[in-house]
């Protein structure tokens, strides 16, 4: 300590009204504490001044404003040391001057007091959904946090892309629902004390919807019919890209919502679970011209935000503003972000909302070469966490199969999504589509591997499965937008009744299709992703776009563990099903051939006759079989695996293929039998007698093992 | 805010009594003492929070530094935590790395 205490350049050589400063460190930007002070860095192509402002904590009028004098800066870098603050109880912001000349880019206004970017924690929004008081001179005040936390030996998992299984979960969703039982609500807290639900299910990643810093009031407005307050609920609308959500953390009122987060990362970690944040890099939420200026727009529009020629902001994300993400400055910007949270945060993999937004150029062309997605591919820090892209954006830029992947970059797979609803609700015509869907979509990423796609049929966007076999059309009224709102094309199916009803042949089908979808994403080459409570048959009533609803269309009813214990304890098993054979977890495409001389191919295609796959026309049959030796490509031995689906609407008897003359077909799951017969045990599935045929019942799916009796 | 901390120091033992409220403007406090017992290499450090009304950030930040400066070679004993500053050590994960008891020695 002494040491630092006499270098030099901790000295202060300035003081204004009692504070003393000097001239700081231009890296890293944003507010760092040094010894006996607090290092302040942030740039401006275009400011003309800039000074800090200090408040204390929740003061509404600073303590101190300080202007940086002009041999303070370097380049366009305002950077200064300032000593002895009370780093607890800190606020601080930044004052920019420049021109307002919105036709030339511009927005300085010297009356805002603005949010720094590279903030590591945001005041405003403590606590969830409580009315903040009315703060018209720095609603959003930037923080500082410590970088103390004891982590111990913890770091990212790493565990192989294949074998992951994603979970994907809004914070507060999971556990506000009094049903959950947990002390804290809605929280990271809440998630903590559900690891061990997360374990008994069987997953081992968790997906978590946006949490970095957003405003819950941003453009809230009372339901017409309800009266009820409609929110900004998702929060796909960042304010500050390193700051974690501090009205999800219990703590975050007493501004500890930092080691709140680092306590479940570690926890999960600690189960043998991965953590991914969706992360939102097109737009944020200041809007458009009209928007408030709360950071980017006051300190540097022009570099932030991608502009048309005349100065307004263009739409790629549907809205308000596009963040100009291949601009060179907002593209270290992202990259510095994503650093932080793998570095301090520990965090696994990413998931970019309307990614293909990131490959566009200032003026909105898409790039062939972007230059932010191969600088994050090949970043050190990030190397061994996973990239997923939303290979879509709001502006039309349709990228599945073709996303600039620099051998490091999966995507989200809407192609499977669609292709698996249609294949499960008895279309016809769809059979060679879904058997690339079952092998990992090999004619999508022939050189990317079964790793590239990331499998899913429900994500938050869109009905949930159990609405998904529950109805026929979305009904968004509840969103306030007259069923305007959301996608009209969900190949989805009611069975049979839109909606609730009590037939008991429907609601039994319905759950036999939750089954089956689930079954089908199970046994898929590539990674599977599950959407929050699919698992016990969460409904939000036919609404397909629950984005600004703090309710129980979107809180998690833990009580559906016990009203659908069937498909509960089903799709448990399932998931558990695939952990335990890596034949169905490759990373490389399947070759159709017998590499390894066993007699049989590493997978072979069926129908209702052995080795005669109709892929053409009208049927709705499907069938493979997986060669355990080739399991993980052949370096792990697995038994073999034949899955036998019937989509059409009566049984249907399948012969089996042959096996090797000292092993035997065993059932491991029917999904046409009531639960609990639709399963058994792993390793103590019963010998099937007739080894020849097996009549699959109508719209169901077999699973057999060929193992030794 | 009222804040006191008495330490002893015992066969290889600090033990530090706290009392009051342990916050931005008192944890300057704990901080001084901590630095005096560290260079002493404790083999257990005990805090008895029984009269220890409240803690925030700036007092948890200190027994953070505490642990790790002392190490793994030390053990950490959390004598009688009051509900909210139990509820503190758990939410921020402190409590994982550290051994609360009702008495000291157990």
């Amino acid at each position: 300590m002494a040491e630092i205490d006499t270098r030099i350049d901790y000295y202060p050589t300035h003081e204004c009204d009692g504070i003393k400063y000097r001239k700081g460190h231009v890296l890293p930007f944003g507010a760092s504490i040094v010894s006996h002070g607090v290092n302040f860095s942030i740039y401006s192509a275009a400011a003309t001044s800039c000074s800090l402002v200090l408040f204390k904590k929740n003061a509404s009028l600073p303590f101190a404003e300080i202007p940086f004098p002009e041999h303070f800066m370097i380049g366009n870098v305002y950077s200064m040391i300032v000593f002895d603050l009370d780093t607890e109880n800190l606020e601080y912001g930044y004052r920019m001057d420049g021109p307002f000349d919105p036709a030339a880019g511009h927005r300085f206004d010297k009356n805002n007091i603005l949010s720094d970017p590279y903030a590591k924690a945001i005041g405003g929004r403590e606590v969830w959904l409580e009315q903040p008081k009315p703060d018209k001179l720095y609603p959003f005040r930037s923080r500082l946090v410590f970088e103390d936390f004891d982590w111990e030996d913890d770091k990212p998992l790493q565990i192989p892309f294949e074998d992951l299984i994603i979970y994907e979960m809004h914070v507060r969703s999971f556990t506000k629902s009094p049903s959950s039982g947990v002390k804290h609500p809605g929280t990271f807290a809440g998630i903590n004390e559900k690891i061990q639900y997360l374990l008994e299910l069987g997953i081992n990643c968790l997906e978590l919807m946006p949490i970095f810093e957003f405003d819950e009031f941003e453009h809230s407005k009372k339901d017409p019919v309800t009266g009820e307050l409609l929110v900004n609920y998702w929060g796909y609308s960042t304010l500050n890209f390193f700051s974690p959500k501090s009205g999800y953390a219990a703590m975050g009122k007493y501004g500890m919502q930092v080691d709140e987060l680092k306590t479940l990362i570690k926890q999960l970690h600690k189960h043998g679970i991965e953590i991914m944040l969706d992360v939102v890099f097109n737009h944020t939420a200041e809007g458009d011209h009209r928007g408030p200026s709360i950071s980017f727009k006051g300190i540097d529009n022009k570099t932030y935000y991608m502009l048309t020629p005349e100065g307004y902001y263009f739409n790629f994300s549907g809205t308000g503003n596009t963040l100009n993400c291949n601009h060179p400055v907002v593209r270290s910007m992202v990259r510095d972000c994503l650093r932080y949270w793998v570095s301090e945060y520990h965090i696994d993999g990413f998931r970019f909302d309307l990614a293909a937004i990131l490959g566009r150029a200032q003026d909105g062309s898409p790039l062939n070469n972007p230059p932010l997605l191969e600088s994050l591919a090949h970043d050190p820090i990030l190397a061994k966490c996973k990239l997923i892209a939303e290979a879509w954006d709001a502006g039309g830029l349709y990228q599945v199969g073709t996303f600039p992947a620099y051998g490091r970059w999966a995507e989200w797979n809407g192609m499977y999504r669609d292709t698996i609803r249609k294949f499960l609700k008895g279309d016809a015509g769809v059979v060679a589509d879904f058997s690339e869907r079952i092998q990992g979509s090999p004619e999508m990423y022939s050189k990317r591997g079964a790793n590239a796609g990331i499998n899913f049929i429900s994500c938050h966007d869109g009905f949930t499965l159990y609405d998904m076999v529950s109805y026929n059309q979305k009904h968004n009224e509840a969103n306030g937008e007259n069923n305007m709102d959301g996608n009209n094309e969900n190949d989805s199916w009611n069975c049979g009744f839109e909606g609730e009803t009590d037939d008991i042949f429907i609601n039994t089908l319905r759950q036999k299709q939750i089954k089956n979808a689930m079954t089908m994403l199970m046994v898929s080459q590539g990674v599977p992703m599950i959407l929050m409570g699919d698992e016990m048959g969460r409904t939000q009533h036919g609404n397909n776009n629950t984005y600004c609803h703090d309710n129980e269309l979107n809180w998690l009813d833990w009580n559906l563990i016990e009203t659908n214990a069937g498909l509960y304890n089903f799709i448990k098993h399932i998931i558990n099903f695939r952990r335990c054979h890596p034949v169905l977890r490759n990373k490389e495409h399947f070759r159709g051939s017998d590499y390894m001389n066993t007699g049989y191919t590493d997978i072979s295609l069926h129908g209702t006759k052995p080795w005669q796959a109709d892929l053409s026309g009208a049927g709705r049959v499907f069938a493979f079989m997986l060669d355990g030796s080739y399991a993980k490509n052949g370096n792990l031995s697995d038994d073999t695996v034949y899955v036998a689906m019937n989509m059409y609407w009566e049984a249907l008897s399948f012969e089996l293929p042959r096996l090797p003359h000292d092993k035997y077909w065993h059932i491991s799951v029917n999904t046409d039998m009531p639960a609990p017969f639709d399963f058994h045990q792993l390793s103590h599935e019963p010998c099937i007698e007739n080894q020849q045929s097996f009549l699959v019942g109508p719209r169901s799916i077999i699973i057999l093992i060929g193992k030794e009796k | 805010m009222s804040f006191s901390v008495k330490t002893e120091t015992f066969d290889n033992v600090a033990k530090l009594t706290l009392t009051g409220e342990l916050d931005s403007s008192t944890a300057p406090q704990l901080m001084e003492e901590i630095n005096k017992v560290i260079p002493q290499r404790p083999s257990e450090l005990v805090m008895d929070f029984e009269q220890l009304d409240f803690m925030a950030s700036a007092g948890l930040r200190v027994i953070i530094f505490a642990k790790q400066k002392l190490g793994t070679a030390a053990k950490l004993f959390m004598v009688k935590p009051q509900e909210q500053v139990l509820e503190t050590l758990r939410m921020t994960g402190l409590i994982y790395s550290v051994t609360i008891v009702e008495h000291y020695p157990e």
